[in-house]
């Protein structure tokens, strides 16, 4: 077998130029995934550089604490908004924590079977779900039967939100514990479920924790589904029962409007909101970068 | 502890054979293609080889034994500057057919000293075909004839076409983990390299395909320079020409390998090859 | 299932009456067996009934929006997604134009992201160090966190004046022969919708390619290079290697981009027009329930626009299941092999 002196020569000689040019395309494209990511970074940002830079100057004490003044004063805050989003966010996670949880429980301890994989599944779809198709549910089951708008049916659409993060989250940080402490558990003669709720649980809890927040945080940004539950309120009130004002809705309402003052209003509070979200998401990933070793 | 630098004959000191520059003992019946001389290698702080000066004799087939972990296979990748990809780094020189291998591309070098690897690597996504294409299309190459020429050539080469003639557009992970692994030397020589190294190709086959790759690389050795990595002494006994020995990222002992399998110099040599560890 | 095994064992064992170590009797509620099996079997059911919750919750809502929107299924069938009058006041709704909306805003949207998101995977999979990788992985994980309210907001009064007063008229002015790029420039409109909707699905295309890339092993890459790839060669075998698991994450992003309201809403318009030009104002299906949802005046208003959440429903249902498909198959494939 001899080698082919013509394919040597391609492989040598006649390879100098067109090696140059392969040279050249890989350093252009390592260049350009490289402004890729700067593209995709500039934005993220822009945005936040934006909300900081426009909301700074209407953020003090007053816009914390005070209540939305009648169209043509200045100033007034947007105390009840938050008190909404508050209420709001604290009705969904009164419904979606026992659900998540426990669905989250029953996923990493028994889940290792054709239901434990359509729940998942399923939970992964209901993540899926446009948040506005959510709010016309909540609609349907809260809205309609009580005839009226209400902090109820709001909470009941952040809830279903809610629901496959918590699910997930509770999940994971279960299966995170090291099997030992279920070793060392079921070894003293502990009953399985004790072992779960009194051992494994605690152990889990401050990623469970963190993870439950963040969820919180993401649900308290949302805006389409609260648009017809929640609808809103311009006035204070604290009734599950009837609209309730909330950060997003406010912040939709004053970004509308054509008055330059309650724009900068809504740039405040939107700061406010990605401030609390990006803050909890650092805390997240620091928690669970931290207790389990690299992510 | 042997000397940890050049194989020593049994007079000479090893301060002596330190200080020259001559290939170790039992090189001189074979010219060298590639030359290692007091090649370090680091993987972080891990010292991986120590001083290791050997020579890889041209168009034969050299064996390199040793237990798991002494640094065969980190040797192997330093010769065609595999270890920077897994992050590690290197002191010394190697040369190929006299220059440095530092000095050339490293794209260069991969192409004109090939590697096959312990676990068949076949491309997932191409066909057999375009598989033993593969190095050749990424060169420019991409006349059909000539393609098809080589690409046949290879697979007769690899003792493989004629069981895949007729299926050469099924994908690459088709075919059985023997014919795989034939595949991927096919793969490798199909650029037409200089040197073929081989990290225990047939570790992951069955003993059928291990003997359809031994006897693979004694008929590809007229043609082509071979370093193989083996765990198997008994596979290094039927290969090879010559045998080096490692130990603990130092180079025991290298020599013919009928000499070194029955009459080794180091202690160590003789306990590795009558069992007494590894 | 180690667990389970586990603890069927130690149940065995304690069943039997085997040795205990001596703690074991001070803690409460495990001096009988038959407590522990009452226990535990409470537990595992409780904790399925929920989990089988969240599982018929998905079935829960399809279903309360098939009832309510029932009448205006019976009165238009399938016209509905066909015709392209929308008249609350006479009680006529074809929801075409607003099909129309969404298909052409997430579709640009992805002509934009794709190539961005794959490159900005590539560069995080392959060709970044470590140490640079990991924080500005965070940093793309962060653009999803930002919500579609702020990116509104954001749209409103920094991306759509951009728009209105540079790119649109360089745009008209350099390819206005162009049906895409022909009519006044108001800024709102469909191209403010596809720009911001391409910023909001960039980073799922980009995490995602980005795992389904490391996912694929080393022993490919290593292949590639000791035949004398270039990196940017290695990174083709590999994308290759990757594609079907692209292409889950790509339809992850459509999903998003199909059911996303509120960026939408503030930038495409609201006009329920169909026009070939990129300029003109549109309506998504999203922004219309978002707009009129709660005006709605008859219960045939209602029910058309629960019809058109329905809609949604199943169309992101069915891409959220296909692509969840599709990159569950690519990265087990990997984990047998």
């Amino acid at each position: 077998m001899e080698r082919d002196a013509e394919i040597q020569n391609v492989m040598t000689t006649g390879q100098s130029l067109y090696h140059r040019w392969r040279k050249l395309k890989n350093h252009g494209m390592t260049t350009v995934s490289g402004l890729c990511l700067l593209v995709a970074v500039v934005p993220l940002l822009l945005i936040f550089g934006y909300t900081l830079y426009q909301g700074a100057s209407a953020l003090n004490l007053d816009f914390f604490i005070q209540m939305p003044k009648p169209v043509g004063e200045t100033g007034g805050g947007m105390a009840n908004a938050m008190v909404g989003t508050a209420i709001l966010i604290g009705l969904g996670a009164l419904f979606a924590l026992p659900v998540g949880i426990l669905a989250g429980i029953y996923l990493a301890e028994y889940g290792s079977n054709p239901l434990g994989v359509a729940v998942r599944f399923m939970a992964d779809v209901l993540s899926g779900i446009p948040s506005i198709v959510v709010g016309v549910v909540a609609y349907i089951i809260v809205v309609l039967p009580m005839k009226h708008f209400s902090a109820l049916a709001g909470g009941v659409a952040l809830a279903i939100l809610m629901i496959p993060t918590i699910t997930r989250t509770t999940e994971e940080m279960i299966r995170l514990v090291p099997q030992s402490f279920r070793e060392a558990g079921l070894a003293l003669g502990i009953s399985q479920w004790k072992t779960t709720v009194r051992i494994i649980l605690p152990t889990a809890l401050k990623g469970i924790t963190t993870g439950i927040l963040l969820a919180l945080a993401r649900a308290a940004g949302e805006t389409a589904p609260l648009l017809f539950t929640a609808l809103g309120n311009r006035f204070w009130s604290t009734a599950i029962d009837q609209p309730i004002g909330s950060l997003s809705v406010f912040i939709y309402d004053y970004a509308k409007a054509p008055f330059e003052d309650w724009n900068q209003q809504a740039w405040a509070a939107g700061f406010v909101l990605i401030s609390l979200i990006f803050l909890l998401s650092l805390i997240f990933r620091f928690v669970t970068r931290s207790r389990y070793g690299e992510f | 502890m042997g000397s940890s630098e050049t194989v020593s004959p049994p007079q000479t000191t090893d301060m002596e054979s330190s200080t020259e520059k001559q290939p170790p003992e039992g090189h001189e019946s074979f010219p060298a293609k590639m030359v290692a001389r007091e090649v370090n290698a680091f993987f972080g702080k891990t010292h991986a080889l120590h001083n290791v000066s050997l020579d890889v004799p041209e168009k034969h087939v050299l064996a390199i034994i040793g237990p798991s972990g002494c640094g065969k296979s980190t040797f192997l990748r330093c010769l065609n500057r595999m270890h920077e990809v897994a992050g590690g780094s290197m002191k010394g020189t190697i040369t190929l057919d006299g220059q440095d291998t530092a000095s050339i591309d490293a794209v260069d070098l991969r192409r004109r000293v090939g590697m096959v690897f312990q676990k068949p690597n076949p491309f997932p996504t191409m066909s057999i075909f375009d598989n033993v294409a593969a190095g050749l299309r990424f060169n420019g190459m991409h006349n059909r004839k000539k393609l098809e020429e080589i690409v046949e050539r290879c697979l007769r080469q690899a003792a493989l076409w004629d069981e895949v003639k007729d299926s050469l557009n099924k994908s690459g992970m088709s075919i059985s983990g023997g014919q795989q692994q034939r595949l991927c030397i096919a793969r490798t020589l199909a650029v037409n390299p200089e040197v073929v190294l081989m990290d225990e190709p047939a570790s992951a086959l069955d003993p059928l395909s291990t003997a359809k790759v031994e006897e693979l690389i004694y008929e590809l050795k007229s043609n082509y320079t071979i370093a193989i990595v083996t765990h198997n002494m008994q596979q290094a006994a039927r290969v090879s020409d010559m045998t080096a020995f490692f130990y603990i990222g130092e180079l025991i002992e290298v020599g013919e390998t009928k000499r070194l399998f029955t009459t080794p110099q180091k202690k160590q040599t003789e306990d590795y090859i009558t069992g007494r560890f590894g | 299932m180690a667990e389970v095994v586990l603890a069927q064992e130690s149940e065995a064992i304690a069943k039997s009456g085997g040795p205990r170590p001596p703690a074991a009797a001070s803690v409460p509620g495990t001096a009988s067996s038959r407590r522990w099996n009452v226990g535990d079997f409470v537990f595992k059911h409780l904790t399925m009934l929920f989990a089988v919750g969240v599982l018929s919750l998905v079935f829960l809502m399809g279903w309360e929006m098939y009832r309510g929107s029932s009448d205006s299924i019976a009165k238009f069938g399938w016209n509905f997604l066909s015709a392209s009058t929308w008249d609350p006041v006479r009680d006529e709704f074809g929801a075409f134009p607003f099909l129309y909306g969404t298909l052409v805003s997430s579709l640009l949207a992805l002509v934009i992201a794709l190539p961005l998101g794959l490159g900005v995977a590539v560069f995080l999979a392959e060709l970044a160090p470590s140490w640079l990788e990991r924080p500005l992985s965070f940093l793309v994980e962060l653009l999803a966190a930002i919500p579609s309210i702020v990116y509104g907001l954001w749209g409103i009064f920094v991306l759509v004046p951009w728009l209105r007063l540079e790119v649109q008229p360089w745009l008209g002015s350099h390819f206005g022969y162009l049906p895409l790029f022909q009519g006044p420039p108001y800024g709102f409109g469909m191209l403010a919708a596809g720009f911001i909707l391409s910023v909001m699905i960039l980073p799922i295309i980009a995490s995602i390619s980005r795992d389904v890339m490391l996912a694929i092993p080393n022993l490919q890459r290593e292949a590639a290079l000791a035949l004398g790839a270039t990196r940017w060669e290695t990174t083709r075998v590999v994308l290759s290697s990757a594609r079907s698991g692209i292409l889950g994450a790509t339809l992850l992003g459509l999903g998003r981009a199909v059911g996303e309201t509120m960026a939408v809403t503030m930038v495409i318009g609201n006009r329920a027009d169909i026009s070939a030009s990129l300029f003109s104002p549109a309506y998504s299906m999203a922004s219309v329930i978002a707009n009129e949802f709660a005006e709605a005046t008859t219960s045939m208003y209602t029910s058309a626009l629960i019809e058109i959440a329905l809609v949604l429903f199943v169309v992101t249902i069915f891409l959220n299941a296909l692509a969840r498909f599709i990159v569950w198959s690519v990265t087990r494939r990997y984990k047998t092999s």
